[in-house]
C-alpha cells in the first residue's frame, strides 16, 4: 500500500511539474525573453567570447551534427587523458593512482555518452579532482549534449528553415539557465539531508567495539545531484545511490527519482509546444506511463513476494520480501520503484543491487532498457520516442493505404530508411555482443552467476552500454581488458548512431513543403494513436528481444523451485 | 583547425566553471550552511569520533545490537552488496549461515519471527539501519549481557524507531550506531 501511494504522489509531482519545467525549456531552445536575463546573459557572452564563439551563426543539420561530434570527441580525449595521470595530479587525498588504459578508454566513453557504466570503483579508481573535472563535467555535458540535439530535432520537425540552430549557443544556454540552476538547488538540499561536501578525504574513527573505521567523504553532493538531473547515474561510491552517504534517507532517494524523471518527461510538453501540437504530445505522455505503471507494478510485486527462494527459508518476520541487496531504509518498495525509474528514465544509478533481484523483478529493468524508449534520458530519449512515433505513422499509413504524414510533412522512403537503421543499432549492438561474449573464454569468464542468471548478467551487461543506462548486474566482473573495450563500442555506437541519424531525419522533413492536413490524415492526437504506439513499441521490443528473455529470466523463474 | 581550436577551447572553458568554480562554492556554502552534514555527519563522543550517523559498523559482541550482515564487513573504504542471484546456491547457504547464526546469539528466537532484513546482505554493505523487529528480538540477549532490566533495553529500542514520515513515507528502521549509543548512556548511568 505505501509503495501504491509513493507511487502516486511522484506521478503527481511529475505532472505538476511537466508543464512549468516544459515551457521553461521551450523558452531556452526558443530563445524567448526571460526574467532572469541580466543574470544569464553576462555569464553566456563571458563563455562565447572566452572560447570564440559565434553564437548568432545558424547551422545546417550536417553542421550541427559535427559541431556535437567534435566537442564530444574533444571532451572524450582530454577525460582519457585526464585519468591516465590523475595520480600525478592535486587533489587526491585518497591516493588513487593513475587508471590503466582499457579501463580510461571505457570511463572516458561511458561517462561522455551519458552512459556512466563504472568498471572501476569510486572509493579507489578515481581522485577527487577526477570526480569534478571529468565526472561532474561530463555529466553536466552529456546532459547538454542530449538535450540540444533533441532541440535541433524539434527545430527541423516543426520550422519552415533548412538551419536548426546554433550547435554552442544552444549548449551553453541549457547548461547555464537549466541544468547548473536546479543543480545547485538540490545540491544543498542534499547536503541538508546527511551527503557530504568536503575535501576532507579520509576520516578515521574509533568505533565502539573498539575497532578503527576509514570513512570515506568527499565532494558528493555535487556529484549526486547532476547525476540524476542530467540522467547520468556514476556513483560517487561502489555502492552507487544504495551508499548512505550518497542516499540517506527516503527523502533523498524521492528527490533523485523525481530528478531523473523531470527532463525526460518535462521535455515531451517542450515538444508539443515546439511542434504547436500539445495534444499530440499528451497522447505519448500518457501512452509512456501507462507502460511505465505497468512495469513498475510488477517490479514491486515480485520484489515483496520472493517465492520459494524465501519461503524455504522459513523466515516470516516483518519486513518480509527479497532483502538481499537492498537497504533497510528504502525496502522492498522505494528499491524497485528506484530501479524501474532508472531504466526507463536511462539513468543507471541504482539504491539497491538489481543483481539480487528476483528472476522477475530483474527483469523489469532489462526489459526497460531493451525497450529504451519509455521515457529515456535527458533528449536522446525525447528522440527514440520521435523514431518509434515516425514509424507508428508510417505503419498506420501502410494500413489504410495512404502517403504517411507527420507534423504536416511527407514521411518517405529516405526517413524511413534512416529510422530502420537508427531502430535495429541498439538490438544489434546488445544481441551480437551478448551472442559473441557467451562464446568466448575472455567473456564468460565476467559471469559470476550460475546457469540462465549468468546470461541475464551479460545480456543485461550490454542492454545497459547500449541503452547508455549505466546501471550493472554488479556481479558482472566488468573490469577487464575485454569487457572494458566491448562495453565502451558498445557505448560509443549505441549514442551516436542513433543521434546523427535523427538529426538526419530532422534535416530532411526540414527540407520538405509542409502540406495543410487532409481529411484522409491519419491523427496523432487520440487515444487510437496512443494504442496503437503502445502496441508497435511493444511488438517490435518483443519481436527482437523475446528469445533472450525467455532464455534469461523467465528460464530462471520456471527452474526456481 | 579553427574548429578543433574552438571545440578545445570551449572544452577546458566549461571544464573550469563546471568541474572546479561550481563544486568549489558549492563547497563553501554547503559547509556555511550544514557544516555537520558536509563533513559526513560525524558524531562524537566525550570529543571522539565514534563513527558517522549515517554509516553502519561492525558490532560483534553480545553486549551490542548488531547491524545486517556485510558483504564487506563494514568496511568502508569500499561498499558494495554479495550480489548473488537468489537461483545461486550460494545465497541459500549464505542466509542459512546467517540464520543459524542469529539463532545462536539470541537463544529463545523463533526461527519464524526473523525478519528478512538482518540475515541477508544491503546493498551498500554499510547499511546504518536494521528493522524494530531486528531490533526488539535482540533485546533480551543485550539486556542480560548489559546486566539492565529488559524493560529498560526495550525503550530503548521505542525511542530509536524512526517511523514512517506522516505515516506514509519511507520504512520504519533503527539506526543501529545511535540506538547503541543511548545503550552506552544507560551502561554509564546504572555504574554512577
Amino acid at each position: 500500500m505505501y509503495s501504491n501511494i509513493e507511487l502516486f504522489v511522484m506521478l503527481l509531482v511529475i505532472a505538476l511539474l511537466t508543464k512549468p519545467i516544459g515551457t521553461y525549456m521551450y523558452k531556452i531552445f526558443e530563445y524567448k525573453p526571460m526574467k532572469l536575463d541580466k543574470v544569464f546573459l553576462p555569464v553566456e557572452n563571458f563563455i562565447y567570447k572566452l572560447s570564440g564563439i559565434n553564437a548568432e551563426e545558424e547551422m545546417s543539420w550536417k553542421k550541427y551534427a559535427l559541431s556535437f561530434l567534435l566537442v564530444n570527441t574533444v571532451m572524450m580525449i582530454i577525460g582519457y587523458i585526464i585519468l591516465r595521470i590523475q595520480g600525478f595530479l592535486p587533489l587526491n587525498p585518497t591516493g588513487v593512482k593513475n587508471m590503466e588504459s582499457s579501463l580510461a578508454f571505457n570511463t572516458a566513453i561511458s561517462f561522455t555518452t551519458n552512459t556512466n557504466l563504472q568498471h572501476y570503483a569510486g572509493e579507489n579508481g578515481v581522485t577527487f579532482l577526477s570526480q569534478m573535472i571529468i565526472i561532474v563535467f561530463l555529466m553536466f555535458t552529456s546532459a547538454a549534449s542530449g538535450l540540444v540535439t533533441a532541440a535541433a530535432i524539434m527545430r527541423g520537425l516543426s520550422k519552415k528553415t533548412k538551419l536548426l540552430g546554433n550547435f554552442y549557443a544552444d549548449f551553453v544556454r541549457v547548461t547555464v539557465r537549466l541544468l547548473l540552476p536546479i543543480s545547485m538547488v538540490v545540491t544543498l538540499i542534499l547536503v541538508w539531508q546527511g551527503v557530504p561536501q568536503t575535501f576532507a578525504g579520509k576520516i578515521v574513527v574509533d568505533t565502539l567495539e573498539g575497532g578503527r573505521q576509514t570513512i570515506i567523504t568527499g565532494p558528493v553532493a555535487v556529484l549526486e545531484s547532476i547525476k540524476h538531473l542530467g540522467t547520468n547515474g556514476g556513483g560517487f561510491f561502489g555502492a552507487n545511490s544504495s551508499h548512505p552517504l550518497e542516499n540517506p534517507t527516503w527523502l533523498t532517494n524521492m528527490i533523485e527519482m523525481l530528478l531523473m524523471m523531470l527532463l525526460p518527461a518535462s521535455l515531451i510538453y517542450t515538444y508539443g509546444l515546439m511542434i504547436n501540437n500539445k495534444r499530440h504530445a499528451l497522447v505519448l505522455y500518457i501512452s509512456l506511463f501507462v507502460i511505465f505503471i505497468l512495469l513498475v507494478v510488477g517490479a514491486i510485486y515480485a520484489e515483496s513476494h520472493p517465492g520459494v527462494a524465501y519461503s524455504k527459508l522459513h523466515i516470516d518476520g516483518t519486513p518480509y520480501g527479497n532483502y538481499e541487496g537492498k537497504e533497510v531504509r528504502f525496502g522492498v518498495s522505494q528499491s524497485p520503484l528506484f530501479a524501474t525509474v532508472t531504466t526507463a528514465f536511462t539513468t543507471g544509478s541504482v539504491d539497491s543491487m538489481h543483481d539480487s533481484y528476483t528472476p522477475l523483478g530483474g527483469a523489469v529493468p532489462l526489459i526497460l532498457m531493451m525497450l529504451n524508449t519509455i521515457f529515456g534520458g535527458d533528449g536522446a530519449g525525447l528522440q527514440n520516442i520521435i523514431m518509434y512515433t515516425i514509424l507508428t505513422v508510417f505503419l498506420t499509413g501502410l494500413m489504410v493505404g495512404r502517403t504517411p504524414e507527420y507534423l504536416g510533412r511527407k514521411i518517405e522512403t529516405k526517413e524511413i530508411k534512416l529510422i530502420a537503421i537508427a531502430i535495429l543499432v541498439h538490438p544489434f549492438l546488445i544481441l551480437f555482443s551478448s551472442a559473441l561474449t557467451v562464446m568466448l573464454k575472455v567473456g564468460v569468464s565476467s559471469v559470476t552467476n550460475p546457469l540462465y542468471h549468468g546470461l541475464t548478467q551479460v545480456l543485461y551487461e550490454f542492454s545497459s552500454a547500449a541503452a547508455n543506462n549505466g546501471s550493472e548486474f554488479a556481479g558482472f566482473i566488468g573490469n577487464t581488458v575485454f569487457m572494458n573495450i566491448m562495453t565502451g563500442l558498445v557505448m560509443f555506437f549505441g549514442r551516436y548512431i542513433t543521434i546523427i541519424l535523427m538529426l538526419a531525419v530532422a534535416g530532411s522533413m526540414a527540407e520538405k513543403i509542409p502540406a495543410p492536413p487532409s481529411p484522409g490524415t491519419f491523427r496523432t492526437d487520440n487515444a487510437l494513436f496512443g494504442a496503437i504506439f503502445i502496441a508497435i513499441v511493444v511488438i517490435v521490443g518483443a519481436l527482437t528481444f523475446f528469445p533472450a528473455i525467455i532464455l534469461g529470466p523467465i528460464s530462471e523463474f520456471l527452474s526456481m523451485t | 583547425m579553427s574548429e578543433v581550436k574552438k571545440a578545445i577551447k570551449f572544452t577546458l572553458v566549461l571544464m573550469i566553471l563546471l568541474g572546479l568554480i561550481y563544486p568549489f562554492i558549492m563547497t563553501a556554502i554547503a559547509n556555511l550552511i550544514f557544516p555537520y552534514q558536509a563533513k559526513g555527519s560525524i558524531i562524537k563522543v566525550d570529543g571522539k569520533a565514534v563513527g558517522s550517523e549515517l554509516i553502519g559498523q561492525k558490532f560483534t559482541d553480545s553486549k551490542w545490537f548488531m547491524g545486517r550482515p556485510s558483504a564487506v564487513d563494514y568496511n568502508a573504504e569500499s561498499s558494495g552488496g554479495t550480489n548473488y542471484a537468489l537461483s545461486n546456491p550460494k545465497f541459500k547457504e549464505e542466509v542459512e549461515r546467517n540464520i543459524e547464526e542469529f539463532l545462536k546469539k539470541n537463544p529463545g528466537v523463533k526461527r519464524s519471527d526473523i525478519p528478512a532484513d538482518i540475515v541477508t546482505s544491503s546493498a551498500s554493505g554499510l547499511d546504518p539501519h536494521i528493522s524494530p523487529q531486528a531490533a526488539y528480538l535482540q533485546v533480551e540477549r543485550v539486556a542480560k549481557a548489559n546486566n539492565l532490566p529488559k524493560k529498560v533495553v526495550k525503550k530503548l529500542v521505542d525511542e530509536n524507531i524512526e517511523g514512517r514520515f506522516l505515516g506514509l513515507f519511507g520504512e520504519p528502521r533503527v539506526n543501529v550506531l545511535k540506538l547503541n549509543l543511548s545503550l552506552l548512556e544507560e551502561i554509564k548511568k546504572n555504574k554512577k
